[in-house]
């Protein structure tokens, strides 16, 4: 499958074929709504939780400078540096020349999307610096050079077996015949691969799912551990996010902690919440001596000041991904880009063009899941309608449509036309039926007869019965 | 990056011409507020849901037999390291064999930690970095053991970062709220516990404060 958005035709019907992946699709999405809904049950205020949620990053975005300002600020009070990127060249630029002045060799990575966006693996690899994802499934996949394809569970497109293959190859000291059968025996054999880039790393990469203005902290949500990890034991700590993440108080993020995971995987609260602030103090028992926090614009910017914005009050839970029906019938890869699903699709365009990614917009039957899920109550199908206004516009659709939309709106402006076309277009469905009552093809409409039969058109038209029924 | 810097605050304020927005925190749920037995029992509650072992000791100088009592249940074996804390001073940890103080390595088996806070709202504890503690000492061993003062049960997130900040003192470093060990559900979704931090929290709450 193509990391290509623009192949997204292709790459859908690949994945249809694929049923391994249509199988771990199907449970994700039976298990996750049964799950979110049993722990939405236990906390009577999360609707509540959820507007409040959505104001808070609402007024984090309108005073999103002062934030970053205060954040900045802050941070320096404590120790640490910011460095401040318009693209993912800039970024990668300023990683790779801190680990070059921390003299790094090893770099222990926290899962962060952004660092996917912005492509870093790659860029400190190409820069000499051995660069270990240490989250268990951004592992395996680093291990199989494959992209996430969930915002949290990141190799669910992957089974067991795979796991135990990869790490086989991967793993090369450890005995041929020890087993790998067991999810357990997996985990444990990436715990102890894992313990040694811990404590061999120079440099601990986390992202942030908070920045805290009054106090300069940066927040990482967690369930293994291994961003703490990265965190507490090299010598430097790089944080690398998204402009749009900065809050004002602690009080605001303990709000979103409370819809996150409940979101996100149907927990009450992640294993891990973590507050860092600044470098190790100087009477402290231990710790980062450097604290760098990387900012990344990358087109948020531009985004904050169009109509989408409100996108960017996103916390990256993945539930739209998980209960999209669209994502739980193709899974992540077939989007072709970093952020697959809803949200992906709503971003994707933003990130990398239009009219590389005109396909992914159109990838929604606009049921509204999304948004009846997301903790921060993001119109995600609106946000996808305005992309494909935007695409039409831009003349990126496809001719047939363009002309049938055109022929369809002139005829609509003249009623008797549209009455006539109509009834007259009816009885040819009916004729070219013969009285089977479907067609199994139709001239121009291939692709849909392909997969189904078209019932044709019973009775009189529409605006007929409604005429006669008011006895006209 | 100074450019970069100009270049990103001037879009932001380009693209926000109001004034600033008034921002305020959500609702703390109901099951963050109630008596001190209630928040116990709740507390309780969410770290038998989150898979945490715990016991009560009447006392502080009873903390380090119930550690021994529970370590040796749990056929821990390895070295024990144990954060030099004022809290844990007086808890008797001299019964724990093996113990030291200070600053965890990658061979130790078991830590041993105070807590600024246990959080009735769902079983959580909030633990902190600081001269006398490494942060790593919440995450780099088997097993982790959490002390927890009654009298720092609170209810909501809040209540804690209250006891933490109170009287203006400034964020430590690391500051972690742990609800659990550490888990995964990254292989086919089947939950695994203990994947880089500890496979099991064992938390003891100690009815009275410090020792006279």
């Amino acid at each position: 499958m193509q990391a290509d958005s623009a192949r997204f035709p292709e790459n859908v019907a690949a994945a249809r074929r694929d049923e391994t992946l249509l199988g771990a699709l199907h449970r994700l999405q039976r298990d996750a709504r049964a799950g979110r809904a049993e722990t939405v049950s236990k906390l009577p205020e999360f609707e509540a939780l959820r507007d409040a949620a959505r104001d808070i990053r609402n007024g984090a975005l309108a005073n999103l400078a002062g934030n970053l300002e205060r954040f900045e600020e802050n941070v320096v009070a404590n120790g640490g540096e910011v460095h401040w990127c318009r693209d993912a060249a800039e970024a990668c630029a300023a990683v790779a020349r801190i680990c070059r002045e921390a003299g790094a060799k090893t770099v222990a990575k926290g899962k962060s999307m952004v660092s996917e966006e912005i492509r870093l693996n790659a860029a400190l690899i190409d820069a000499g610096f051995d660069t270990v994802e240490t989250d268990l499934g951004e592992y395996v996949l680093q291990l199989r050079d494959e992209t996430p394809s969930h915002i949290v569970i990141p190799a669910i497109h992957l089974t067991k077996d795979q796991f135990a293959e990869t790490f086989r190859g991967a793993h090369d000291t450890l005995p041929e015949d020890r087993p790998l059968e067991e999810a357990r025996a997996i985990t444990d054999e990436a715990r102890g691969a894992l313990r040694d880039v811990f404590l061999r790393a120079d440099v601990g990469i986390t992202g942030a799912n908070f920045l805290i203005a009054e106090t300069g902290s940066v927040a990482i949500v967690t369930n293994e551990g291994n961003g703490d990890l990265a965190q507490s034991l090299p010598r430097t700590h790089v944080v690398v996010t998204g402009i749009e993440k900065a809050l004002g108080t602690v009080e605001e993020a303990l709000t979103l902690i409370r819809v996150l995971a409940r979101s996100a995987t149907g927990q009450e609260i992640s294993a891990y919440t973590t507050f860092a602030t600044g470098a190790k103090r100087a009477d402290d028992a231990a710790g980062p001596e450097n604290f760098h926090v990387v900012l990344v614009d990358n087109g948020r910017g531009d985004l904050l000041a169009g109509p989408k914005r409100e996108i960017l009050r996103c916390i990256r839970c993945g539930a739209c991904q998980t209960v999209c029906p669209v994502y739980g019938a193709v899974g992540g890869h077939a989007y072709g880009a970093v952020y697959a699903g809803p949200v992906g699709s709503v971003l994707t365009p933003a990130l990398s063009g239009l009219e590389k990614s005109k396909h992914l917009p159109e990838a929604s039957s606009f049921c509204g899941a999304c948004e009846g899920v997301c903790p921060v109550r993001i119109p995600l199908p609106r946000l996808l309608r305005m992309w494909r206004e935007d695409a039409f516009q831009a003349h990126l659709g496809p001719k047939v449509l363009r002309w049938g939309l055109f022929a369809w709106s002139t005829l609509t402006a003249w009623p008797w036309a549209y009455r006539t076309a109509g009834a007259i277009g009816g009885r040819m469905l009916r004729l070219m039926a013969m009285g089977r009552g479907r067609l199994t093809r139709l001239p121009f409409a291939g692709k849909w007869t392909g997969g189904r039969d078209l019932p044709v058109p019973e009775g009189g038209t529409f605006v007929g019965k409604w005429h006669r029924r008011r006895g006209k | 990056m100074s450019a970069a810097r100009d270049d990103i605050l001037a879009k932001i304020r380009a693209a926000n011409p109001g004034p600033a927005a008034e921002v305020a925190p959500g609702p703390i749920p109901a099951r963050g507020r109630g008596g001190p037995a209630e928040l116990r029992q709740r507390f309780y509650g969410g770290l038998d849901a989150a898979g945490v072992s715990h016991a009560t000791v009447k006392a502080r100088s009873e903390v380090g037999g119930e550690i021994e009592r529970f370590l040796r249940e749990l056929g821990a074996a390895g070295p024990v390291v144990a954060s030099e804390d004022p809290m844990l001073d007086g808890c008797g940890l001299d019964r724990v064999a093996g113990l030291r103080r200070g600053v965890p390595d990658a061979g130790d088996a078991v830590s041993i930690t105070g807590t600024v806070a246990g959080i009735a709202e769902t079983g959580t504890l909030m633990v902190r970095s600081g001269p006398d503690i490494a942060n790593a000492l919440h995450f780099l061993t088997d097993t982790h053991v959490a002390v927890v003062d009654a009298g720092c049960i609170v209810g909501a997130y809040e209540d804690a970062f209250a006891l933490l900040r109170a009287g203006g003192a400034p964020m430590p470093r690391n500051v972690t709220l742990i609800t659990g060990p550490s888990r995964s559900s990254d292989i086919e979704r089947i939950l695994q516990i203990g994947v880089h931090g500890p496979r099991t929290l064992h938390v003891v709450v100690c009815d009275a404060g410090p020792a006279a």
